[in-house]
């Protein structure tokens, strides 16, 4: 039954995937995307899956992480050594599971402890944690210390990031959708009722946790093989808080806002590329507006759904008969 | 054979307030009891006492499990829950900003599995499962007449709505104890009668045993075959609804000044 009405939404999906995907190859065979849009764009769609995955955390799962900038540290660390050493696409996909997993792990040891903490407390636990990450990068020869890892082979190039977008967004929305993501939906609504029902509340937070952090990793292996070089800096306080924003701007709990806004902001980023300090004035601007004017972001906590636009139009029909 | 529910010399305190004091207490298989008392008497405290919100100062909780008596003292709550113990909040907790189905189906998530990579790359298990525990979970809303509301925010329920939902969630767990806490609470008397018949109705069907916290007499009186009076945290009287309308210690302390 569900599986009938199902497969036409995703039909949808899969039409929509693709159709991006051609019109964007179009667009840059025609030259209407330049290099400097292909990289505007390709950041934008990096920025989507950090924002998704750390909406996960924040938006359906409730628990308050400043720390994402650190799983994606890892995931483009494992990268830019593993493809500096062997550069092969074979290796480079590898270097993105590896990435993974080591996230996974860091963010078990991150989160057993400090998802006991609630509110404000897991924000510093997370953000320290997040800290600690990059000293060790910082301090490791394998990483080449502060100064970064330079000429890191490209194999990230925009198909690859955009299929890691529909990949990785595909997982959590899915996730979402599920008895683990309404688990965490229940955990973020009312812990104690939560526990009551028989769930394992910190079980769920860890997961969501966990996947959250998963999918940073690999979004930081697109960065450190799409930009090829890479610094303990690009991953400090200052980045967690910048996906913390697009979270924020776009809709805590909106995984299309996480869209819209990654894409607003990269647009918005790339426009003003020449304003210098201009740049941080109008970013700052935009996002005090939207928090007086519309202060539960740009979706709210609304997704686009194709069940709904399809209800909708049954329902007008409908009506006329 | 144990009963059910064994509580023994339970005490809780909070500093210095003995807000629940050496209640003895058991609960048999298959029985609607009630628990009565003045307000403060310490109800949503043993409540909360026996499903591991709160933990005991002294005293045992023992639960007669499938293999062997289990201690319940300081287990986690979600562990007692899905031993068999389910509840209502006497201040509504409802996951409000979810549906109604969700938040039957949450209250499900301990009765069914699914496997992560089913779920994520949506295999067709994963539509099976999906579709066979919404159709459970639609069975139980249909009882309470809550199966056009499908798709409405818990939020945006009238207030006796809300009560019932609370009640389909609890059910939905499959329990073997059913803890209400005040389910009629700012009902009219038409609900109420509704209510009372809904609940009778439940217990019957699933056999399940139901402890009850109401203040309204009329409803205790007709559901309960046995009744707890708590006062100040301490048992003052147990026994059918005709022993205790005629306990003179319960009707000083509790019946008397209402009448
Ligand atoms: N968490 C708590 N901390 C301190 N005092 C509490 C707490 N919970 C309940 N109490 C006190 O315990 C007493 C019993 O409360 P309660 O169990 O809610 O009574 P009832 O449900 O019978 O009306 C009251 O005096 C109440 O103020
Ligand atoms: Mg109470």
């Amino acid at each position: 039954m569900i599986l009938k009405a199902n497969w036409k939404y995703n039909l949808c999906w899969l039409i929509l995937m693709v159709a991006g995907f051609y019109l964007m190859n179009t667009l840059i065979l025609v030259g209407i995307i330049n290099s400097f849009l292909e990289n505007m764009m390709v950041t934008i769609g990096i920025n989507i899956i950090l924002a998704v995955g750390l909406n996960l955390v924040i938006g359906f799962a409730g628990q308050f992480s400043l720390g994402h900038a650190g799983f994606m540290a890892v995931g483009a660390y494992a990268t830019a050594i593993m493809i500096s050493k062997t550069p092969t696409a074979g290796t480079f996909y590898i270097s993105i599971i590896v990435g993974v997993i080591v996230a996974i792990i860091a963010a078990l040891v991150v989160g057993i402890p400090t998802l006991r903490l609630r509110g404000d407390y897991l924000a510093i636990a997370t953000m320290g944690a997040a800290e600690i990450i990059r000293i060790i990068i910082n301090n490791l020869k394998i990483t080449n210390g502060p100064s970064g890892m330079f000429n890191i082979p490209q194999f990230a190039t925009w198909p690859v990031v955009y299929i890691m977008v529909c990949v990785t967004t595909i997982i959590i929305v899915n996730f979402i959708h599920s008895r683990g993501g309404r688990a965490a939906l229940a955990v973020r609504e009312d812990e104690i009722a939560a526990e009551s029902m028989g769930i394992n509340v910190f079980k769920w937070k860890l997961a969501a946790f966990v996947l959250g952090a998963a999918t940073a990793a690999v979004a930081g292996s697109m960065q450190a093989s799409y930009l090829q070089t890479i610094a303990p800096s690009n991953f400090n306080i200052m980045e967690s808080i910048a996906i913390l924003i697009i979270v924020v701007l776009g809709g805590v709990g909106s995984i299309t806002g996480s869209f819209v806004a990654a894409g607003i902001l990269g647009v918005v980023d790339a426009a003003l590329q020449n304003f210098g300090a201009l740049r941080m004035v109008i970013y700052a601007l935009v996002l005090i507006l939207i928090m007086i004017f519309k202060p539960s972001g740009i979706m709210g906590a609304t997704e686009l759904s194709f069940k709904r636009l399809f209800n909708r139009k049954n329902k007008k029909v409908g009506a006329k008969s | 054979m144990t009963s059910l529910l064994n509580v023994e010399d339970l005490v809780k305190n909070f500093g210095g307030l003995t807000a629940v004091s050496d209640v003895n207490m058991h609960l048999d298989d298959d029985e609607l009891v009630a628990l009565i008392g003045p307000n403060g008497a310490g109800k949503t405290t043993l409540f909360n006492l026996l499903t591991g919100v709160i933990v005991p100062s002294s005293g045992s909780i023992t639960f007669r499990g499938t293999d062997g008596t289990i201690s319940l003292n300081g287990m986690k709550a979600y562990k007692i829950a899905n031993l068999g113990m389910a509840r209502t909040f006497q201040n509504i907790r409802l996951f409000k900003e979810l549906s109604v189905l969700d938040n039957v189906l949450i209250a499900m998530t301990a009765h069914y599995k699914e496997d992560f990579f089913q779920s994520v790359f949506r295999l067709p298990r994963f539509y099976k499962t999906e579709s066979q525990i919404r159709k459970e979970a639609i069975e139980l809303l249909k009882i309470f007449e809550l199966q056009n509301d499908l798709d409405k925010l818990a939020k945006n329920l009238p207030y006796g709505i809300q009560r019932r939902l609370e009640i389909v969630r609890g059910l939905a767990m499959k329990p073997k104890v059913l803890f209400l806490d005040e389910p009629a609470a700012g009902m009219n008397p038409e609900e109420t009668a509704d209510l009372t018949r809904l609940i009778r109705q439940v217990q019957r069907d699933f056999h399940i045993t139901v402890l009850l916290i109401e203040h309204d007499m009329s409803l205790v009186m007709n559901l309960a075959s046995r009744i707890y009076v708590l006062d100040h945290g301490s048992l003052l009287a147990e026994g059918t609804p005709t022993e205790i309308q005629q306990n003179k210690a319960v009707i000083k302390a509790y019946l008397g000044e209402e009448a």
